[in-house]
């Protein structure tokens, strides 16, 4: 009894000691970074939130445009319009997410100026760390907002009851397709297509065809060119087993097993991780790498574009896309049962289906959106091509497996 | 605690109010060395015990219904037999290699001074900070992209905690006196038997310290298992990790995690159970005994620079040849991005601004390492601990080391959900976290050194007069000092390379160079890779002049 009032006294001295070494966010990169006249004039907002009447013309030659855009003039005229004072203010939204997730933080600063409120986005880990925080934290929630739970975990999410159904705005204009809950708990928000990449210049030097499909990979002219990652500790590993898994079927006389254990004999190369893969493996992405194939998205011959900011103007790399053997990753998005922030999390729901957020999502984590009337950034548009007819594997499928899947696979590659 | 009207009277009626603070001051006292005492168990109490429990709880008893399947199937599968025995294999071996290699190291900079001996020294620690990733990149330049193997891995950890073996045991031989090995010379003992009966004795509470910390660094091995060793080799931390967060089977993972604990434990009593306590010491202050280099120490000194040259600066070369190559094709420019706030890829923030928040959260460990971590060296020991309970503290500041991030952090944030301790969000946590990572380390650095202080000093500065602080600044200070700037730049290492810290918690909205570099890494593109890179040249650059700013201040204490 004495020892636990004791430990508190001293806790409470640290706190102390402690509030005055924490790191002050720079108040010009948290709050708003624009010279932004909206900071005294009165803020927009109401019980419908409006969105800023400015379109990113997010180019990505010139990032730069999006924040001259978001911090036009045209904002505080905007602003005037609406003097009803800020509904949320003094609140704070904590959007639970990934360590992956990124957004232009001036379209946070454009939400904390619509609604007064402030945005705490919780980086909490991979995706799977992020959901098993968030459901054991349950009983007292972790945050308000969860955004990044994909397809492979979309079943553990539901089934463990974590969601309150909520429609947003904008709901409709998503295909039906990417809508897996009919409840609404979980809203897709952005997607992504998991498949090979290949090194441009190698196939061109070598005079190598390309290969057709997954099954030609075990061939030989393709020995040890192709780099995949672990299903168990990557998650586009994951998502190219299950294609696999949905191109050669569990039972029959060639099942996935079967493919597996010939590109083993075939020499493909495992690693942990998407990043050395890509980075260290891959020759196609810096050039150092040894394997001129590489299980990647198909954003990422876009992104060696997109990303150069003009210094490189065609991909190095290109995709391959066999029908039906391309993983379609889907990212949701849902408010959290028992939030303390509930109105405010929907209206960030809201806001995450808006065409300025949902067209920041290709530059900012190169995903595309799932809003289709979003425009892609053209970059993407160009070099990252929709899949007509990716492999079909419902999510509770996926959940009941997983584990199963990821541990043959494990039997099959590594032992 | 101290009412007015009982405060004992030293002079007469008449008390001025100089002479009762005085007098109060001494009633504290014993107050004070309470508060000393309990303020480092409480801390782990709070920041390691409690959300541990709370996770365990939580994994083997979800209903209030105690269910242990999750051991029958550890002892029944030889899986995790497997997994177990390699952890321990390859750490131990890690640990030798380390030595191996470090030692003469250590010998060199605590006998003899030569010019640029700081600037080695800081060099020698920038790979602790490193993560894994920029690790990986920098072997597969030095090596090629096809290397991989266990024999990467070992060599990684030697890369890596071949400072803990030079800081810990050169800190601490440097004080050794060199009288007793000269007595020994004297007497006739050659050079061997007076190093295997003198010096090495000796040596081997710092000795042992250092493998302890570098054993327990390694067990717990995870980003070098993943990225170096290859997916065909496990760690507990490893499996942990995947059973946690991608099969999401909580139970297995906190029966992995209680294994792991447990070896830590065991491993401590063991280290304990051989290490004699040594008696007091006659210590030096360092600079009074040092040489120049001269004879056949000339050799030593040429293989200790050459191992350096090739096991540390080869691979941290290389890594900032490879920014440069990046550089050459998108031309220097594009590194202006760092300095950039609307770089889309990372909340529009500048990523420069990781350096200022990696230094602040450094900052703020080693105040709460030293703070926490000196009287818990002082508590450890305490002379009229008996042999239980000096083992016992001893474990328990060692185990917040061998214990699994990720479990550690599933219990954070559970056990810091709800008022009062509603703090998982707060972003002063992390530096708390880091301090508990660092604790261990501040322990087994002072250590070694306070336990050979000999107390008959203190005891005889009181008799004299000195206040109890006085005895302390004149008998304790001077020698623990090189001790403390030892465990300050251990503190902060530990927090500029987040060890598991993002596993551990949520990052709040201040990226940190690590994250930073993670983020680029995350994304396609050679100039995310080259930022990255940058990134990580930017990391060993702040981390080299933190450690210098550090050693510093420490030359010109230790020598008031």
């Amino acid at each position: 009894m004495k020892i636990e009032q004791s430990s508190l006294v001293i806790f409470s001295s640290f706190l102390v000691a402690c509030s005055a070494t924490i790191p002050a966010p720079n108040p010009t990169s948290v709050v708003t970074s624009a010279p932004s006249p909206t900071s005294t004039a009165p803020r927009p907002a109401s019980a419908t939130v409006v969105i800023p009447a400015v379109s990113s013309n997010a180019s990505p030659i010139a990032p730069p445009d999006v924040a001259s855009a978001l911090a036009s003039p045209l904002l505080p005229t905007v602003a005037a319009n609406l003097p009803a004072p800020p509904q949320f203010s003094g609140k704070t939204l904590t959007v639970v997410t990934h360590d992956s997730f990124s957004l232009n933080r001036k379209l946070i600063a454009g939400f904390e100026r619509q609604t007064g409120a402030k945005v705490n986005i919780l980086k909490s880990g991979d995706a799977g760390a992020m959901l098993n925080k968030v459901i054991l934290s349950k009983g007292s929630p972790l945050g308000d907002v969860v955004f990044g739970i994909d397809n492979t975990f979309f079943s553990r999410a539901i089934d463990a009851n974590i969601f309150e159904a909520y429609t947003p705005k904008g709901v409709e204009g998503i295909s039906t397709d990417l809508r897996l809950d009919k409840d609404n708990r979980l809203i897709p928000i952005d997607f992504g297509y998991v498949n090979i990449n290949y090194d441009l210049q190698f196939f061109k030097t070598k005079g190598l065809a390309l290969p057709q499909s997954l099954r030609d990979l075990t061939k030989p002219e393709y020995k040890g060119k192709l780099v995949v990652q672990n299903p168990a500790t990557s998650s586009p590993g994951l998502a190219f087993v299950i294609a696999t898994i949905a191109t050669f079927g569990e039972s029959g006389n060639y099942t996935w097993k079967d493919f597996w254990r010939d590109l083993r004999k075939n020499e493909v190369i495992v690693t942990s991780g998407w990043e050395q893969a890509y980075y260290e493996r891959f020759s196609g992405s810096s050039g150092k790498g040894d394997a001129p194939m590489v299980v990647s998205y198909s954003t990422s011959p876009a992104a060696e574009v997109f990303y150069s900011e003009g210094a490189i103007k065609e991909p190095p790399t290109d995709n391959i896309l066999p029908a039906k053997g391309v993983f379609r990753q889907i990212e949701f998005a849902g408010v959290v049962k028992g939030a303390k922030e509930s109105a405010l999390a929907k209206v960030w729901m809201d806001y995450l289906l808006t065409s300025v957020v949902q067209e920041d999502l290709a530059p900012s984590m190169a995903v595309y959106p799932a809003v289709n009337a979003a425009k892609l950034d053209e970059v993407f548009a160009k070099y990252a091509p929709n899949v007509k007819e990716p492999a079909d594997v419902a999510p509770d499928v996926i959940a009941k497996n997983r584990e199963k899947w990821i541990q043959e696979w494990t039997q099959v590659m590594l032992r | 605690m101290t009412s007015f009207g009982n405060a004992p009277n030293y002079c007469g009626d008449t008390i001025s109010t100089k002479t009762f603070l005085f007098a109060t001051f001494f009633e504290m006292i014993p107050v004070l060395r309470l508060f000393v005492r309990i303020l480092p168990l409480a801390y782990l109490g709070l920041f390691y015990f409690y959300p541990l429990f709370i996770i365990f709880r939580l994994s083997f008893a979800p209903n209030d219904v105690i269910d242990l399947s999750a051991f029958a199937e550890l002892v029944t599968d030889d899986y995790y037999r497997r997994i177990l025995w390699f952890s321990t294999w390859q750490a131990a071996v890690s640990t030798i290699l380390t030595l191996l290699i470090a030692l003469p190291a250590a010998y060199l900079f605590a006998r003899y001074h030569f010019r640029g001996k700081t600037l080695l020294r800081t060099i020698a620690s920038v790979p602790f900070v490193l993560p894994a990733l920029v690790v990986a990149s920098a072997f597969s330049a030095l090596f090629g992209p096809r290397s991989q193997g266990l024999w990467l891995m070992l060599l990684a950890h030697v890369f890596y905690n071949y400072t803990l073996v030079l800081r810990i045991v050169s800190g601490f031989w440097a004080n050794l006196d060199p009288q007793l090995t000269q007595a020994a010379a004297v007497l006739g003992a050659n050079g061997r038997r007076t190093w295997r009966e003198i010096t090495l004795p000796l040596l081997m509470p710092s000795i042992g310290a250092a493998a302890l910390l570098v054993f327990t660094f390694c067990f717990g091995a995870f980003g070098s298992v993943l990225l170096l060793a290859g997916p065909r080799y496990a760690t507990l931390e490893v499996e942990i990790y995947t059973q946690a967060t991608s099969f999401l089977n909580l139970p297995i993972a906190a029966a992995l995690s209680l294994l792991q604990m447990s070896a830590t434990l065991l491993l401590t009593i063991l280290y304990n159970r051989v290490q004699t306590r040594t008696a007091a010491l006659n210590l030096r202050a360092a600079h009074r005994i040092q040489q120049p280099v001269r004879g056949w120490v000339r050799w030593l000194w040429l293989g200790v620079i050459t191992s350096l040259a090739l096991l540390i600066v080869s691979p941290l070369f290389a890594l900032v040849l490879r920014a440069i190559d990046a550089a050459s094709v998108l031309g220097w420019g594009a590194y202006g991005a760092l300095f950039n706030q609307s770089s889309s890829a990372l909340f529009g923030v500048a990523p420069i601004e990781a350096v200022q928040n990696s230094v602040l959260y450094g900052l703020a460990t080693v105040i709460l390492a030293l703070g926490v971590g000196i009287p818990a060296a002082y508590l450890l020991n305490d002379k009229t601990n008996t042999r239980a309970i000096f083992t016992i503290l001893d474990t328990i500041f060692m185990l917040p080391l061998g214990t699994s991030a990720v479990t550690l952090g599933f219990g954070y944030i559970v056990a810091f959900a709800s008022p009062p301790l509603a703090w998982r969000a707060e972003p002063w946590l992390l530096p708390f976290a880091h301090a508990l990572l660092a604790l261990p380390f501040v322990v087994r650095t002072l250590s070694p050194t306070l336990r050979s202080i000999d107390s008959r000093l203190r005891d005889a500065a009181q008799v004299m007069g000195a206040s109890p602080l006085r005895a302390w600044r004149e008998i304790d200070w001077p020698i623990l000092a090189r001790g403390i700037a030892v465990a300050a730049i251990f503190a902060f290492t530990i927090s500029i390379g987040e060890f598991g810290a993002t596993l551990l918690l949520g990052q709040p909205n201040y990226p940190t160079i690590p994250v930073v570099i993670f983020r680029f890494m995350g994304l396609p593109g050679i100039r995310n890779y080259a930022l990255s890179l940058a990134m990580g040249c930017i990391l060993m650059l702040v981390t080299a002049i933190s450690f210098m700013v550090i050693e510093r201040l420490r030359i010109s204490d230790s020598e008031f």
